[in-house]
């Protein structure tokens, strides 16, 4: 699914306004390897049967000539498969540039078309990453939609993620 | 393929050549990736013969009825085309979304007679047999013959339109797609003969990678009445599938036998 681009970036930004927000804290590593490229990293909701239900972020080599940077996106397989397939890169509020080694925030507001549009019910958010010359790690986080009250949820990557949070404030 | 008599002809006569001197070997094309993204993919294939899976050890496989149909059925062209002494290989240039099926195939008649007193053999096609075999010759024995070898690429999202049966031979059909396959999950497939169900066929099943296994690995599957089969992967990795048909329903008058056989080279993603 395409989400319409200023939707999603108003969302995002403008979220202090809006009555709830999802925030995703992802912790990239920092590896001591001799090769380091950044890690492509996707962020998406699952429903209960792994399917899609819309695609939050995906951070990739946007800026590379021709369209390059599209080359690795399969290697987030997990999410490729299940959404980044039938998607033509870049899609306006979903694609951004690859982060370095840190914690990064990214806020998605309660009327983001990917959370607006989810019936009530369990869901997982996953954060799939993939690294040149690296490996790949998929991490979920389990939550219900819609909240029934603010909470934090956690898990901990071992390899490509660090800590990956989700704190969400109904 | 069809359209390519002598390269069919040649095809067959080296299937033929393998078949008959060693079941054991396995012909296959390998791709270097089956699942593509970005705007510019390739694919690089190795065809070979060969015991072990996926290695080139004894023979090339012939590029002789290479056949690659894109997305919308269209046929594509190869580059790079080359035969070494233990592989064929060329590349693929992925210029469509969609998926590709990437085939060797091959099909027509053999026969097997006594002139003066010495055995000859004969492949070509039904249109020439009349002609070049003596049809009063003793002990005439005449089979028909078609060989598939095959494997699929896809570029962005799957697709099927590339994978309809050409209705020769035994073919396969996708029920799941073919480059959707993914380690613990179910796949299943329908077998064609002559475009039409193949009930109770065998098919093979043999893992790659088998040069660093003490086991083969393989399992095998039955067709069922609908000629679908089912296959859940343990690992991911390549996979290689053999199956095949030898009976007396040649569709050539005066063949005796028919004989059809498929292979397919599957690649199953972790999940």
């Amino acid at each position: 699914m395409r989400l319409l681009a200023s939707a999603a970036l108003t969302g995002a930004f403008a979220a202090p306004a809006f009555a709830g927000q999802m925030t995703v804290n992802v912790e990239i590593p920092r590896l001591n390897v001799a090769e380091y490229h950044r890690p492509y990293v996707a962020i998406w909701v699952e429903n209960a049967d792994q399917t899609s239900a819309g695609t939050l972020a995906v951070w990739y080599d946007v800026a590379m000539a021709r369209a390059e940077g599209t080359t690795w996106l399969k290697d987030m397989r997990q999410w490729w498969r299940r959404e980044g397939r039938a998607l033509d890169m870049p899609v306006d509020g979903i694609s951004g540039a690859t982060r370095p080694p840190g914690r990064h925030d990214a806020a998605f507001a309660a009327d983001h078309p990917v959370l607006a549009a989810l019936p009530p019910g369990e869901y997982s958010l996953a954060v799939e990453a993939a690294r040149e010359v690296g490996g790949r790690e998929l991490i979920r986080i389990p939550f219900t939609w819609p909240p029934a009250g603010p909470g934090t949820f956690q898990e901990a990557g071992e390899h490509e993620l660090g800590a990956v949070s989700m704190t969400i404030e109904p | 393929m069809l359209n390519r008599p002598l390269a069919a002809a040649a095809a067959l006569a080296l299937a033929a050549a393998a078949a008959g001197s060693a079941e054991a070997h396995r012909m296959w094309l390998h791709p270097s990736a089956t699942v593509l993204s970005g705007e510019d993919p390739w694919v690089t294939v190795d065809a070979a013969i060969s015991n072990d899976l996926f290695y080139f050890e004894h023979h090339p496989l012939r590029l002789d009825g290479l056949d690659v149909t894109g997305p919308g059925g269209a046929s594509f062209q190869v580059e790079n085309p080359a035969t070494g002494r233990y592989r064929s290989t060329f590349d693929v240039n992925l210029t469509e979304p969609g998926t590709y099926r990437i085939a060797i195939a091959s099909s027509g008649l053999m026969a097997s007679y006594v002139e003066d007193g010495e055995r000859r053999r004969w492949r070509g096609g039904p249109d020439s047999f009349a002609a070049e075999v003596p049809q009063d010759a003793q002990e005439l024995q005449v089979t028909e013959m078609a060989r598939r070898i095959e494997t699929f690429a896809t570029r962005g999202a799957p697709d099927d339109s590339a994978l309809a049966a050409t209705g020769r031979g035994l073919e396969m059909v996708p029920v799941s797609h073919p480059n959707d396959l993914f380690e613990g999950e179910e796949a299943r497939f329908q077998l064609l003969l002559e475009g039409e169900p193949a009930a109770g066929v065998a098919v093979e099943i043999v893992p790659g990678g088998s040069r660093y296994r003490d086991q083969v690995g393989d399992w095998t599957v039955t067709t069922g009445e609908d000629g679908v089969f089912a296959a859940t992967w343990p690992e991911p990795g390549m996979y290689w599938l053999e199956a095949s048909v030898d009976d007396d329903n040649a569709s050539f008058e005066g063949a005796a036998r028919r004989r059809a056989s498929y292979v397919a080279t599957l690649e199953v993603l972790p999940q």
